[in-house]
């Protein structure tokens, strides 16, 4: 047995026997062309005249350069310092591509400005959103992060809920399941014009939007998850003393979390569009109704730079989510990485 | 852990002997209903275990001897006859009796130790009796596995948390239900051993089902023989061998000749 045991232990976590230091560590070639491209692009952005007058022109070239003088700092003093710059390596390829797209979107607007203005706009013009406009952009952001918070929140505890309910319930079953078949798919756009007259500000519609447009898919597959719980876990834990509380939130409720957690996934999808919709036509503030303010001022620059931001934001938000799962479910064998 | 893998000796920290319980089954008849029509599995099915003794239940597989052990657990009420440990009815499940399946059946978002200590944790008893953990899973020789998911463990190891999971609770009757069944044939061999060492020192009442007639032999003083489904007792056969048990004893050999033949299974004897 004690063979058994040991032959057939395999826990994680054992240190992996470190590759042994080189002692001469290759020069970063790939950094070093990157670095000088980076370097070019500055160059190009700040010698070449521009055919219009745009204000952040010299910023944005000595931001370029800036970029490009630390590569290189970093490709020659790297190895002899002795950092192995993983990261850095990693995104190696991106750094050489980014400066070469930098340069082309610089030739074909500043420069040469082959796309027709106002619609297509130079870095800097961006360069320039960010600089001067930063706080209303800012105050957007606060503003979409708290509403989606609100909405987001509400919507994933009451789905929670009624997942866990529905499957465990028999009686909750029978009333929500056709409700739920009849208006869960829905968009939750639809409700909007009634959301708008139903709450007494537009604010508190949208929260009840994004509650909507989150709740369904997490109600869903809650309750597939609490569906498809082995029942051994449940007549185990019986003989073991559990009282039906025990059994709902220690093994119901934690054997169903993948599934919960998809269904978590899929409502901060649809909670995206839902937010920009009804900040575009019902909500003063945040970055959907930015976008739109800057349409209507024919602001593009201003529009593309809250578009990065928004995607920034979303990205930020899932990979959020990513982590919240990944530390729960560390139990489980596999999982997405993101 | 090598060394608490072997440490089964009586001093071990076994759970203070609870005595095993009195199981009386009387005349229990049970059947599903299978779209529509009951489909009987037991029946009249009678016959008693005293306390601390280790009786093997066998019988061809699906015959319904597991369905006899769930309704032993109460997790299930029979469809008619009674069933009572001490006398009492049995009514609902109950600590003092649990269930070890084929199946580990450990809950994957656990850690070893959470699983161990599951009974005490649905009981309120974690925080006062939190030590008995530890010692259930020395007890099985798993001491440095506490922490361990249980995709982390193998078939064996798994089964063994199971039975710490059991026995952390003192049962007083330990229902059995193949537990050894989806094992490899080494790997069962070392446990049937252990077994009977945590049988003999926590004295409990064992029920034990299975469909292998030699574990059978080697582990329970009585070996109950069902037939087909619907499962009735065919034979109650008493093994008078002594423990320690040899697996080679020609009166086990003869023992085995017997019950292979009221399997009707001995053409190849």
């Amino acid at each position: 047995m004690t063979h058994q045991l040991i032959e057939t232990a395999h826990l994680d976590g054992v240190p992996r026997s470190d590759r042994g230091h080189a002692l001469r560590r290759p020069l970063w070639r790939s950094g070093l062309t990157s670095g000088l491209l980076w370097l070019s692009a500055g160059a190009y952005a700040g010698l070449v005249p521009d055919v219009d007058d745009f204000a952040y022109t010299r910023e944005f070239a000595v931001g370029l350069a800036a970029i490009g003088g630390l590569l290189v700092l970093a490709a020659l003093a790297g190895p002899v310092a002795g950092l192995r710059l993983k990261a850095l390596r990693h995104w190696g390829p991106w750094l050489l591509v980014l400066p070469l797209g930098l340069i082309a979107w610089e030739a074909v607007t500043a420069k040469l400005e082959l796309l027709p203005r106002p619609f297509f706009v130079p870095p800097q013009a961006l360069l320039e959103v960010y600089l001067d406009d930063w706080p209303k952009l800012g105050l957007s952001v606060v503003a979409s992060l708290k509403l989606l918070a609100w909405g987001y929140v509400i919507g994933a505890a009451v789905g929670v809920t009624l997942g866990v309910s529905i499957g465990w319930w028999r009686v909750a079953g029978y009333w929500a399941h056709p409700v739920l078949r009849f208006i869960g798919p829905l968009p939750a756009t639809a409700w909007l014009p009634v959301a708008f007259f139903l709450f007494p500000s537009s604010w508190s519609a949208s929260v009840f939007l994004l509650a909507l447009a989150t709740g369904f898919p997490v109600t869903i597959l809650t309750w597939s998850g609490i569906a498809s719980v082995n029942k051994d876990y449940y007549d185990i834990a019986r003989t073991l003393g559990a009282s039906e509380r025990f059994l709902v939130l220690k093994v119901a409720i934690p054997a169903a979390l993948p599934h919960v957690f998809v269904g978590l996934f899929m409502g901060l999808g649809t909670s995206f569009a839902v937010l920009v919709v009804a900040e575009m036509l019902g909500v003063k503030a945040g970055l959907g109704w930015y976008l739109q303010w800057a349409q209507g001022w024919a602001a593009y620059a201003n529009m593309y730079a809250a578009l990065l931001v928004m995607a920034l934001m979303c990205s930020s938000l899932v990979t959020l989510l990513f982590r919240l799962r990944d530390r729960t479910l560390a139990w489980q064998k596999e999982l997405v990485r993101w | 852990m090598v060394s608490a893998a072997l440490s089964l000796r009586p001093s071990a920290p076994v759970p203070a002997a609870a005595a095993g319980l009195n199981l009386d089954v009387e005349h229990v008849s049970h059947a599903f209903q299978l779209e529509g029509a009951p489909l009987p599995v037991l029946d009249d099915v009678s016959f008693s275990a005293e306390p601390g003794a280790f009786v093997a239940l066998l019988g061809p597989s699906g015959c319904g001897k597991s369905t006899l052990l769930r309704l032993v657990a109460g997790l299930d009420p029979p469809t008619a006859g009674r069933l009572a440990v001490d006398g009492e009815p049995i009514a609902a499940p109950d600590p003092s009796r649990i269930l070890v399946f084929q199946d580990p059946t450990l809950y994957p978002w656990r850690t070893v130790e959470a699983n161990v200590s599951l009974g005490l944790e649905a009981r309120g008893l974690l925080k006062a009796q939190r030590r008995r953990v530890g010692d259930a899973l020395s007890l099985v020789g798993l001491s440095g596995f506490a922490s361990a998911y249980p995709r982390q463990l193998s078939g064996g190891m798994a089964q063994r948390v199971a039975l710490a999971r059991a026995l952390v609770n003192e049962p007083r009757l330990l229902l059995l239900d193949e537990p050894l069944g989806k094992l490899d044939s080494l790997t069962r061999i070392t446990m049937q051993g252990e077994i009977l060492k945590l049988w003999q020192d926590a004295r409990f009442t064992a029920l034990l089902v299975t469909h292998d007639v030699e574990e059978a032999l080697f582990l329970a003083q009585r070996v109950i023989v069902f037939s087909e489904r619907p499962a009735r007792i065919k034979a109650d056969v008493t093994v008078d061998v002594p423990y320690p048990r040899h697996r080679g004893d020609p009166r086990l050999a003869e023992l085995r000749h017997h019950l292979l033949g009221l399997l009707g299974l001995d053409a190849t004897w």
